[in-house]
């Protein structure tokens, strides 16, 4: 069985050829139920997202803000296992055939074993993992088991990046780079900032792969702004916020495909 | 002064350059961290090799500080531990009152070389951001503390002193609201803010080369501690003895002593209730190898690499992480970490108190309790030397509230 890094690459490059750039949305998996978390992840996909990242929930996100460590916490309490996580992705893309991340910080995957994690995540219809915590100088071994199951290797890169850093990332990198829009942790905030605009000007100018800019981006009018210079729109907090802040699973999920309809706008219109 | 007397320059050996003790440390940080991270280090051995610098961090340790610290003998609380002899490195007389203050100017000149502005710390019992606020004050450097919630309210003075200091602190209400969750907080403070702020880690561990470079500024425990004993015993020690939350004193202290192969090197873990009980802080007697705070080592963490929330009374040793180079000593052989529980390091607290009129920091009493175990497993032959790292003016409510004492409130 192998992994779906060329469903990933496929995509992006569909979104492209149509002019426009590719949302993906992100949600944590078990959140606020293992159950409920997957019907929300479908919400985002039926409402125009083109590829998904599942959080793998963790007890110590140091690159996430308050709203996503108020999910992982539920999730955690609610007993969600590594287990529950692969289940996730392989409903969600057996339902819709659309490419799924997984995104983890690393003590997780190390301590599952970084070949069982890869295998078990190919089998599941996974296309490939997000490690924010992974640099490049300590991902040696998950790179190999990446190149073995066809997973695509995403990593993050921020505004301080240096140019030499930069490089190193996109000759190790697979499937997209993750531009971060600002310096800081994951939240949305009022305004993306320039150097996004920047950073994926620099990318542009060392590597093919498309770059999806995140982190602080949370509504239409935002996403249409990224998506005037980026492959790719991705948006995580202002979906888990709009989770929180519902009342209940129902009216929840409809929130979430009023939100994902506007983005999915967004990004054509950018 | 003699030039490397406070601070003398680490052997050539570990870290490597990429930052490994064995199999432990190296930097596993978001990409946001990495040009920071990059900077301290190089800067780090601009710094190191610079005889202004060293000059200026020697001159503080000696007029500042107060070093040397003492060396004293405590023959009454020695006849407890099996009539040994027992002499106690005094990092509690230190000015702020611990071994933590080593550190804090270190790093404080170092971010004055940078350029940096503002520094952010992590704190768990308030003597590293004690320290640090100290260091922030004297340097002209703007000081932000993280520290839990939980933490603020049982080392409550030192919440004030840092205050009073001029720093803010800043509560942190994440996950169980003790140190863990004030790291956690600083590097997000941290990735958003590099351009102007320093990280000034207080302990061994994190990436690459917070570990090393924290240890060379705490060597000075044990340089002066080896060269103190054998001045006043004509020998070295049969053991040295440190507690170890993330380590520092530790590392302090027994890295002097690493080519001394007699010379066993003793860590005391925070076992809370018991490492049999859960509810504990022993990573090494207890853990296993996971990645925390950025650099490999042992952790506390279930079987899918969740960390688990660490307990002891200690709020400095209520950490389920430890430094990368304690890691790698363990898993060597050639130092040894044992557990000792809260009511241990109490008994000891209020012996140390009682027999020698020195009221030492809860998490001291952690090594103190050690030595009461080792120096009867020795005997009288023995001589045992144990860092005192810091004072227990801070836990006076935590004591006085475990021993049923009226608190002085």
């Amino acid at each position: 069985m192998t992994g779906n890094l060329q469903l990933l690459t496929d995509a992006l490059a569909r979104a492209k050829q149509d002019g426009r750039a590719a949302l993906i949305t992100y949600l944590p998996a078990g959140f606020p139920t293992v159950d409920d978390g997957i019907a929300a992840i479908l919400a985002t996909l039926d409402a125009g997202a083109d590829v998904v990242e599942v959080g793998l929930p963790h007890s110590d996100p140091v690159l996430d803000g308050p709203v996503i460590q108020t999910a992982d916490d539920i999730a955690l309490r609610g007993g969600v296992r590594i287990a529950d996580v692969l289940r996730t992705v392989r409903e969600v893309h057996a339902a819709t055939g659309k490419p799924v991340l997984v995104m983890s910080y690393w003590n997780p995957v190390s301590r599952y074993g970084v070949e069982r994690f890869a295998r078990e995540l190919a089998e599941a219809g996974g296309a490939g993992c997000v490690l924010p915590d992974l640099p490049v100088a300590e991902s040696a071994q998950w790179r190999r088991q990446a190149a073995e199951h066809d997973l695509a290797t995403v990593f993050v890169v921020a505004p301080s990046s240096t140019d030499a850093h930069l490089a190193d990332t996109v000759a190790a990198g697979s499937g997209f780079v993750y531009a971060s829009a600002l310096m800081g942790v994951t939240g949305a905030r009022a305004s993306v900032d320039e150097a996004a605009a920047v950073l994926t000007r620099r990318l542009r100018a060392i590597t093919d792969l498309p770059v999806c800019v995140g982190m602080g981006v949370s509504d239409a009018r935002q996403a249409a702004d990224v998506a005037g210079f980026a492959d790719g729109v991705i948006v995580g907090s202002a979906l888990v916020a709009t989770l929180l802040d519902a009342p209940g699973g129902v009216e929840g999920r409809a929130a979430l495909t009023r939100l994902t309809t506007g983005l999915a706008a967004g990004v054509r219109a950018g | 002064m003699e030039h490397d007397f406070f601070f003398p320059a680490a052997p050539e050996g570990l870290p490597g350059a990429d930052g490994y003790f064995g199999a432990f440390g190296g930097r596993f940080v978001p990409q946001a961290l990495v040009a920071a991270i990059d900077q301290v280090a190089a800067e780090y051995e601009r710094a190191k090799a610079d005889p202004v610098f060293v000059a200026r961090f020697e001159d503080l340790l000696a007029h500042y500080v107060g070093r040397p610290s003492a060396l004293t003998e405590v023959p009454r609380f020695a006849a407890h531990a099996g009539g040994a002899r027992v002499f106690l490195k005094r990092e509690d007389l230190n000015h702020t009152g611990s071994h933590k203050v080593n550190n804090a100017l270190g790093q404080a000149l170092l971010a004055q070389r940078m350029g940096k502005t503002r520094v952010i710390a992590e704190t768990g019992a308030g003597s590293h951001g004690v320290a640090t606020a100290t260091a922030c004050a004297l340097t002209g450097l703007s000081c932000t503390v993280y520290m839990g919630e939980t933490d603020m309210r049982r080392q409550a003075v030192n919440v004030a002193r840092m205050e009073l200091l001029g720093a803010e602190v800043v509560p942190v209400t994440s996950g169980s609201r003790t140190l863990k969750d004030a790291i956690n907080e600083t590097f997000r403070d941290w990735v958003a803010r590099t351009g102007d702020t320093h990280y000034l880690f207080g302990t061994v561990a994190g990436p690459h080369p917070f570990p090393a470079m924290i240890r060379d500024f705490q060597r000075v425990i044990g340089v002066e501690a080896r060269r103190q004993l054998l001045e006043r015993t004509g020998r070295l020690p049969d053991a040295a003895i440190a507690c170890v939350g993330g380590g520092s004193n530790a590392i302090g202290l027994f890295h002097a002593f690493l080519d001394d192969a007699p010379v066993r090197l003793i860590g005391c873990e925070a076992a809370g209730h018991g490492v049999r009980s859960g509810r504990h802080a022993a990573s090494l007697s207890a853990g296993e190898p996971g990645v925390l705070h950025g650099s490999r080592s042992y952790v506390l963490q279930d079987d899918e690499g969740q960390i688990v929330e660490a307990w002891s009374i200690s709020a400095g040793l209520d950490y389920p992480g430890v430094g990368p180079e304690h890691a790698h000593l363990h898993e060597s052989g050639r130092a040894e970490y044992r557990p000792v529980t809260d009511d241990e390091a109490m008994r000891a607290f209020r012996l140390l108190a009682t027999t020698e009129g020195i009221v030492p920091a809860i998490e001291s009493a952690h090594a103190l309790a050690g030595a009461l175990q080792v120096g009867a497993e020795l005997g009288p032959d023995a001589l045992l030397l144990v860092n005192l790292s810091g004072r227990g003016d801070k836990d006076l409510d935590t004591a006085t509230a475990h021993f049923g004492l009226e608190a002085a409130r």
